[in-house]
């Protein structure tokens, strides 16, 4: 590999980051029967588009959006207040989610996926 | 006359406060009221500004008086107000309807809250049509989600629980593909307003980074509007929630999403170019004939009939997305016309089984047998309403249907002319077995008697069969408001 | 008064009096009253509308828009002489059955009586509907709204054989008409622009012979009311209906308002000179003369006596086609007085057999032998119906196949000629013997010590060997009919100068 190949793969590593999180949770809600962990995997593809944002809107040598002559160069502040608004609605999502968990297991005696189709086939 | 103004802005925080103020009084009956007044002033903001935009005019509201694009843009155009017309009065009959129907189906702690979700959900769904703003519209799309994955766990069926599990888990992926795509787009344009984006993207619509935005964009709906094969969550949800939120959900969740990617389709990318040339138009047009297909004969093999009904969702959906798909005037305003007709008529049928389970306790087809003589109201509306699913000339399914047909035979696609009126022979399958189940067998002598629905839910669901009728004859103001905001989004100067 | 109330009345009254039928069901005769009476009030306004029709110099009247449901589709009525035909067949046979079912329903106890005087009036407005439509769409509305108004008078009896035979009756009228004729109309639109009925053709004389035989093709399988083979497998299904059902869907409202639909579309869609100057549309009269025959040799192999009648249907049916699709003057004519006849002669024949069924419990042919004796007056009735079938003088039939044959030899066609031939004599055969055995045959031995002791059916007029005459309702209708059905051999100015009207054909 010559350099200019590893100078794009790196300058471009949050964006590898970023897909390698939102595969990752992908798989993980895909292959697991367990619901918890089914909703690990959804946070964690969750939190990858967060990264998604925040990475662009970084600017090297910016500082945050402060009114003061001796600062002038700034980041893009704006990505980091949508994904605030992201992180309330992850977090909402994820308590929802385990909310029903909760009542699943009280109304089936497991959290279990396979196991769950299991007992409403045969009901 | 109530102000103007600020009335894009009231239509949603007036549901939006009401949820917060029942979740505190938590009192079912005093809930009930306040989420009647609250719906009922939004409707009405809904009707003033309708007038307003009817003839070509736009209302933006500047939040927060954050002038857009760096502000949030609430917008109401004609497109616009006819979605947020279908919403708001649905979400107001059903609310009316479930007067009864919640006392019988949700414990009686929990009834307030119900009707703070209900309120929640609706203001959710209500935002989601009229910012302006792609993200705020994610928010929003995640307060009406939330509300939907609680509205539908309420359910007494355990399977409830799962099913709402489900319709998380996809959901969520849904949303968050739908985000990623509006990242996507904020990296190539600097921007989430929809009208400057609309501006910004012209002459980079080609951009890989556009087209992949888009792809998330188109998926991310997709999946949330339930586009075959992205249905998997659809039936359970429908089949095992509380009869209000069935009938709720049905008539306007998805719908809102497949107004979103109309939105996105026609008025923000333009169709012919961005999704003809990335090939997207012909998955759509692909999936909606399999949505179609797949959707009716899926629902004739099914014994709970709510279940059907949610298959045959499935199938109206692809009819919607295909209008999306054909891309002309006047498939679009078929797609558009339908968005509002199947609202109705889906949201009747749900509505009638709610009062089937209040009676009878199920809605599974062997327990039917015999009922149409002993619910005879109910069931009279079941036919009514499912010769509008089938497109019987006379009623709101007809409209739709010719304006499909005539967007296909401009599109030069005759054959599929026959291809959507065969489906709607399938519909006839399985709205068939329903009605000879009901009328034509004798009820068994052991089943329990059971009587008409309450009056109540009987009236409201009746309004929602009159307008069936009314606006199958009468088409001025569906099909005229569903033209008017065709033509706005196609015809942008590019 | 207006024509806009006119037709009001004419669509209104039917729709009214399944209302009154409803709420009146807890007081039979009211109910049979109410339901009479609506049928006399609208055969009045039919006479009204009749008056003004053939009164008027001009060929229609002016049109009655109810309401535009999408620009280019209206609502919209219009009286013309085809129409004013097919009305006044369907609301005096209306009437006549009333009468006839009031008797039948009774007599065998039937289930669920108010079901059907409701739907009837129901399909009876549906049928005014389809007689007085200004445009293909007002048709294809009352259309659909006839095939599901008899959907509950074909599924009455509520039974297993009663389902399927319904289903199969919903299923095959739908899907043809929402596969065949929806397309059709929706081509016609595109391609001419407009829905609107006018005499000489919708369609623009110059569109292709090839479009031509598509749209024709559409239309003619489209409208499975029409019965074409092979689109006729509701007609027999629907028999397991009980016999007034049976007498209202094949005389009167479901199998006359798709052969009126064929005539009208061809008059007035097609325009005659076009349809008979297209040399793609030859095709409907080889069709038609094909069912024609194959339906007469089906019927001639059935022993349930509402079986064959069926058949003798959808054959009768064609006859029709035929002389329309031959699209000449003399034809045409020939088609529209056989409407007209066919309808009086099918009626009393299916009259009869219900009469059989009710005072005898009988449904195959070959359980007829000397039935003559004790039910004299059905099978007279009988009798002369199916003289009507057959095309003798001095019924109705004759006159219609008279045409027929003319306008066949107008046209040099020799297979017309073949067909109705060979037709004729199939009718006769499979209804000669059966009329034949009825009277002179001896009457089984055992059934006449059986009947003596089981069959003296309520309401029948109990003679010493069992079973007598069906009750008198019956009887009365039976006999209106028949005599109806002569008397249009006599008198058959009204028919003619409908015909006339449209093809300027003097007689």
């Amino acid at each position: 590999m010559n350099t200019e190949t590893l100078l794009t793969f790196f300058g471009a590593l949050n964006h590898w980051i970023t897909i390698f999180l939102i595969v990752t949770g992908l798989y993980i809600i895909v292959a697991r029967s367990n619901m918890i962990k089914k909703l690990t995997g959804l946070v964690i593809f969750q939190t990858s588009v967060y990264l998604l944002y925040i990475g662009p809107g970084k600017v090297l040598g910016g500082t945050a959006v402060i009114l003061n002559d001796r600062f002038t160069v700034y980041s893009n502040p704006l990505p980091h207040v949508l994904i605030l608004t992201a992180i309330v609605v992850g977090v909402a999502t994820l308590a929802l989610g385990l909310a029903l968990v909760v009542r699943i297991k009280e109304a089936y005696g497991t959290i279990e996926e396979d196991a769950i189709f299991e007992q409403d086939r045969d009901a | 006359m109530i102000e103007l103004t600020h009335m894009p802005a009231l239509v949603v925080v007036a549901p939006l406060m009401a949820a917060a103020l029942c979740a505190l009084i938590r009192h079912s009956r005093l809930c009930w009221w306040l989420a009647t007044l609250t719906l009922t002033f939004s409707c009405v903001c809904i009707v003033v500004m309708g007038r307003a935009v009817f003839d070509g005019n736009v209302l933006s509201y500047a939040m927060g008086s954050w002038a857009p694009p760096i502000g949030i843009e609430y917008r109401v155009d004609a497109l616009a107000a006819f979605m947020l017309g279908v919403v708001g009065f649905m979400a107001l009959i059903v609310h009316l309807y479930g007067y009864r129907s919640v006392r019988a189906e949700i414990p009686q702690p929990l009834q307030g809250w119900y009707h703070a979700i209900y309120l929640l959900c609706t203001a959710g769904l209500l935002g989601m049509v009229i910012t302006g703003d792609t993200f705020n519209a994610f928010v929003f799309m995640e307060i009406a989600s939330l509300s939907a994955y609680t509205l539908i766990a309420m359910g007494k069926d355990r399977r409830a629980l799962t099913a709402a599990f489900q319709y998380l888990i996809l959901g969520t992926i849904g949303a968050t593909f739908y985000v990623i795509g509006v990242g996507f787009l904020y990296l190539q344009t600097g921007t989430l307003n929809m009208t400057d984006l609309d501006t910004r993207l012209d002459g980079i619509m080609d951009h890989p980074g556009v087209l992949t935005g888009l792809g998330f964009l188109i998926a991310g709906l997709a999946l949330k509007s339930a586009l075959f094969p992205l249905h998997l969550w659809l039936p359970n949800a429908y089949a095992w929630a509380p009869s209000v939120s069935s009938a709720l959900l049905a008539a306007t969740a998805t719908k809102v999403t497949l107004y979103l990617l109309i939105r996105f389709a026609y008025d923000i990318f333009d169709f012919d170019i961005a999704l003809a040339q990335a090939n997207w138009s012909f998955v759509l047009f692909v999936l909606s004939l399999a949505a179609i297909t797949a959707g009716s004969l899926l629902a004739i093999a099914q014994d709970n009939v709510k279940r059907m009904l949610a298959y045959s969702s499935v199938a109206q959906i692809g009819y919607i997305t295909f209008g999306i798909a054909v891309a002309n005037l006047n498939s679009l305003t078929g797609a558009l016309v339908h968005l509002a007709n199947h609202a109705l008529m889906k949201g009747a049928l749900f509505m009638l089984l709610g009062g089937v389970m209040l009676r009878l306790g199920s809605v599974h087809l062997s327990h039917l047998a015999g009922i149409g003589r002993q619910m005879p109201w109910t069931m009279a509306g079941f036919v009514l309403a499912g010769a509008s699913l089938l497109g019987v000339p006379g009623t709101v399914g007809f409209v739709s249907k010719w304006y499909l047909a005539v967007g296909a035979l401009d599109a030069g696609h005759w054959s599929l002319v026959i291809v959507l009126m065969a489906s709607s022979l399938i519909a006839l399958a399985y709205m068939g077995r329903v009605i000879e189940m009901v009328y034509l067998r004798e009820r068994p002598a052991d089943a329990p008697t059971v009587t008409e629905a309450p009056p109540i839910m009987l009236a409201a669901t009746w309004l929602v069969l009159a307008a069936c009728i009314y606006f199958g004859l009468d088409t001025d103001l569906t099909a005229g408001l569903a033209r008017a905001a065709a033509d706005s989004i196609m015809d942008q100067p590019q | 008064m207006s024509d806009a109330m006119l037709f009001g009345l004419a669509i209104g009254l039917p729709i009214v009096a399944a209302i009154g039928v409803t709420l009146t069901r807890a007081y039979p005769n009211v109910r049979e009253a109410v339901s009479i009476g609506a049928g006399l009030g609208l055969c009045a306004t039919v006479i009204a509308i009749g008056t003004r029709v053939l009164g008027a110099t001009a060929e229609a009247g002016g049109v009655t828009h109810v309401l535009q449901v999408l620009p280019g589709l209206d609502i919209a009525f219009a009286a013309e002489p085809l129409g004013l035909l097919f009305a006044s067949i369907a609301s005096m046979l209306w009437v006549v059955t009333t009468v006839y079912a009031i008797g039948y329903l009774r007599g065998n106890d039937e289930p669920r009586q108010t079901t059907f005087f409701a739907f009837a009036a129901i399909a009876i407005g549906s049928s005014m509907g389809i007689a007085f439509a200004a445009n293909l769409f007002t048709l294809f509305l009352c259309y659909e709204a006839l095939t599901l108004a008899t959907y509950p008078l074909v599924a009455m009896k509520g039974d297993t054989a009663a389902r399927r035979g319904a289903r199969t009756y919903l299923i095959w009228l739908l899907a043809t008409s929402v596969l065949g004729l929806l397309p059709a109309i929706v081509g016609v639109h595109v391609i001419a622009g407009a829905l609107d009925f006018r005499l000489g053709g919708t369609i623009p004389a110059r569109v292709s012979d090839d479009l031509v035989l598509w749209l024709s093709i559409l239309f003619a399988y489209g409208i499975g009311k029409a019965a074409l083979m092979p689109v006729h497998r509701w007609l027999p299904a629907a028999m397991v209906a009980p016999t007034p059902v049976s007498a209202l869907l094949h005389a009167v409202a479901v199998v006359k308002a798709g052969v009126f639909c064929i005539v009208k579309i061809i008059v007035y869609v097609f325009g005659m000179d076009l349809f008979s100057a297209a040399d793609t549309t030859d095709w409907l009269v080889y069709a038609a003369g094909i069912t024609v025959l194959a339906a007469s040799i089906i019927a001639l192999r059935q022993d349930n006596l509402k079986r064959r009648l069926a058949y003798s249907t959808v054959s009768q049916l064609s006859y029709v086609i035929m002389a329309a699709a031959l699209a000449t003057p003399l034809a045409m004519t020939g088609a529209i007085l056989h409407i007209a006849a066919h309808a009086l002669g099918k009626i009393t024949l299916f009259f009869a057999a219900g009469a059989i069924y009710t005072a005898a419990h009988k449904t195959r042919v070959s359980e007829l032998n000397g039935i003559g004796r004790r039910m004299p007056i059905t099978m007279i009735a009988f009798a002369i119906g199916a003289c009507g079938m057959i095309g003798l003088p001095p019924t109705a039939g004759f006159i219609g196949k008279w045409y027929l044959l003319a306008g066949a030899l107008a046209a040099e066609d020799v297979f017309v000629l073949v067909v109705i031939f060979a037709s004729t004599l199939l009718n006769a055969a499979y209804f000669a013997p059966l009329i034949y055995n009825a009277f002179f045959r001896r009457e089984p031995a055992a059934d006449v010590h059986a009947s003596a002791a089981a069959h003296a059916s309520p309401g029948g007029h109990a003679s010493p060997g069992g079973h007598g005459e069906a009750p008198w309702p019956m009887l009365v209708a039976m006999g209106i009919t028949a005599v109806g059905s002569l008397a249009l051999f006599f008198v058959p100015d009204l028919p003619l100068a409908i015909a006339n009207r449209i093809t300027g054909v003097l007689p």
